[in-house]
């Protein structure tokens, strides 16, 4: 029988090959000097939902929240098999902390509407809170299975998951509907399909096509790139390649759960971590240079 | 979501595993009751289980002031839904100010589940918790007594204070082997409350079929500091100041191969191309020439600590802090420092 599912995407700055250049004068990191890249343990939650889709039917629904340069990642999703895309964009929506974001993400999915799973990568890379997934699952009043290895069997309704627990493994049944999180050593995600990209690449959401016009028609009139950019939406919209894009109105989210309105957890210091190597220092094998060198460790924080 | 509530205890979520404490819930414990202290409030522990009442008196002797046991033949395996129940129920009966679990996978698994049905914050993977007085930068508004979570946060990069000015209770998990293991108090008196919660039939709904774990062995990829001994340290009696400096510290245990080979510990605390490859915020290696072997291993450790007597030893070549010296009067000084450190 055939199996609908939902995939959760983000796009991320690449932190795992941050450098000394992405890190500002005053110590904070610039976001916008790193790469932004499709947060790894996604694109093993997404080979799962294809792998179902290719072996009992049923589709792979590719949902992100961002800013609409995370259209990037949608791409590459339909590009490796995903039949539909949808981008969740709204400025209400920045500054969202993991259960804001949960909760937007729940009323998406809500808006999607039928689901037999919804696939998370166990946590993003820039944040690793791991928080997203169980959060979303509580949100949409759903079993969560945590940390899959294998898709161990799938048969009607109940689904057999192996859970890695960190030191060694558990096999789950569970009643569909599910959330599952996905672990990095579930399998291995099939690259973009040539002919998919071909097709895909071309896909774009509203808010891009706005920017697009903007640059080709930079002194036309307002009106006539509004004109224009539905010209060119209607135009991918006939193709099939016209990615949706959705605001918090469009998924009738309670704007008071949302953004920094919605996030009970605030920042409230940042302090950045040396990333270039500090000069060597000697310290003499007494009581107080040991004392020094502990108290320095303490103070920057490499001790708790 | 619960009121703020000033005269809430502090909660430790009490992991166990086949009738077992989870090593950081011990670690916890400690910490729970240092901020418990600065709150002027007491430590509570919530174990939950099938049979849980044998390890109250643990948890008592380790800072708790009341265990709250709940025993339910439902919860003999850890499941999300049923233990989630658990406690939200307590959080609502009892309204505690702040609620710490173990950054285990479990704990993460649990703590976010409980946060989004209590629409609380949660901090994941903190490495310090502190109270402190907070005045809201937007607002201006002086919040008495918040806990500071401190996380390390994009990729390691920057650490990261969390706050939760109004939204109860404030809720973290906590890495492993961060919070130094307090010796345990024998003599210390606490209560043991049982509790009762109901568990729907609904909420069993994911069934364990077939469960495999190994004992719990050396978590070096994991350490946020690792001291680790090499030949140097001598002999297999003298590397117990290597596991003393990791306890007074927090770390974990690593070793060269030398060590290993000359049988001073075993081979799953081996660091280097042959071993374990590791990056720790911070690496102390006592009595290791430092090896190309070793380095490989370590290298990228954020900083690096080197304790030896040769001074043209390569272990220095990578170091950021060099002592010269007998590790075998320098660690205890380290260990000495550490222990009366602020």
């Amino acid at each position: 029988m055939p199996y609908d599912s939902i995939v959760c995407v983000k796009q991320v700055p690449d932190t795992a090959n941050i450098t000394a250049e992405a890190m500002k004068e005053d110590g904070t990191v610039n976001r916008a000097a790193l790469p932004a890249i499709f947060n790894p343990e996604d694109l093993y939650a997404l080979e799962v939902a294809l792998d179902v889709k290719e072996t009992r039917g049923g589709t792979v629904t590719a949902v992100t929240m961002g800013p609409p340069k995370a259209a990037d990642v949608l791409r590459d999703c339909l590009y490796r098999g995903a039949d539909r895309a949808i981008l969740l964009t709204d400025r209400r929506a920045a500054a969202s902390d993991t259960l804001a974001t949960s909760y937007i993400l729940s009323q998406a999915i809500r808006t999607v509407g039928r689901y037999d799973f919804v696939f998370c990568g166990r946590q993003a890379i820039d944040g690793d809170t791991a928080q997203v997934g169980p959060q979303c699952a509580e949100k949409l009043g759903i079993r969560q299975v945590t940390y899959l290895e294998e898709l161990a069997g799938l048969a009607d309704q109940t689904v057999r998951i192996r859970r890695n627990v960190g030191h060694g493994w558990e096999l789950v049944e569970a009643q569909l509907p599910v959330l599952v999180t996905v672990l990095q050593t579930a399998n291995k995600p099939r690259p973009p399909a040539a002919k998919r990209v071909l097709r895909f690449k071309r896909a774009r959401v509203e808010a891009e096509l706005a920017a697009e016009v903007q640059r080709d028609l930079p002194t036309a009139p307002e009106e006539e790139r509004q004109a224009e950019e539905g010209r060119r939406a209607e135009a991918l919209k006939q193709a099939g390649l016209l990615i949706e894009q959705w605001n918090l109105d469009d998924i009738h989210a309670d704007l008071g759960r949302c953004g920094i309105a919605g996030s009970p957890t605030k920042v409230f210091r940042v302090q950045a971590i040396v990333l270039t190597k500090e000069g060597y220092t000697d310290i003499p094998p007494t009581e107080e240079g040991v004392g020094q060198l502990i108290h320095e460790l303490v103070v920057d924080r490499t001790l708790g | 979501m619960i009121e703020p509530n000033r005269q809430g205890e502090v909660w430790v979520f009490a992991e166990q595993e086949d009738g077992s404490l989870h090593d950081v819930v011990l670690e916890l414990c400690g910490k729970a009751r240092e901020l418990a202290d600065r709150l002027g409030v007491g430590v509570g522990a919530v174990l939950p289980g099938s049979k849980g009442a044998g390890l109250a008196k643990r948890l008592i002797a380790q800072g708790a002031d009341k265990v709250y046991v709940v025993e339910h033949g439902g919860l003999a395996h850890y499941e999300t839904l049923p233990y989630a129940r658990v406690l939200c129920a307590l959080i609502q009966k009892h309204r505690p100010q702040i609620v710490i679990y173990g950054a285990t996978p479990l704990g993460r698994d649990l703590a976010p589940r409980v946060a989004s049905e209590m629409r609380a914050g949660m901090t994941a993977d903190c490495t310090d918790l502190e109270i402190s007085d907070v005045t809201d930068p937007k607002t201006k508004t002086l919040h008495e007594k918040l806990l500071l979570q401190i996380r390390p946060a994009f990729g390691g990069n920057i650490i990261a204070t969390i706050v939760n000015y109004d939204r109860w209770p404030q809720m973290a998990t906590v890495r492993e082997g961060v919070m130094p293991l307090l010796p345990p108090d024998a003599r210390r008196q606490g209560e043991v409350i049982r509790e009762e919660v109901e568990i729907d039939e609904v909420l069993l709904a994911v069934r364990l079929i077939q469960r495999h774990v190994e004992p719990r062995r050396v978590n070096l990829k994991g350490a946020r500091v690792i001291v680790a001994g090499g030949g140097g340290v001598g002999s297999k009696e003298n590397f117990r100041v290597i596991h003393e400096m990791a306890a007074a510290i927090g770390g974990a245990v690593g070793a060269s191969r030398a060590a290993v080979d000359s049988g001073y510990i075993g081979k799953e605390h081996q660091i280097g191309q042959t071993g374990t490859t590791v990056r720790p915020a911070l690496y102390i290696a006592a009595g290791i020439s430092g090896a190309v072997q070793h380095r490989a291993g370590m290298e990228d450790s954020a900083k690096i600590i080197a304790i030896n007597k040769d001074r043209q030893a390569p272990i220095f070549s990578v170091a950021h802090y060099g002592i010269v010296g007998d590790l075998n009067k320098v660690v205890p000084m380290m260990i000495k420092a550490l222990k009366e450190r602020k």
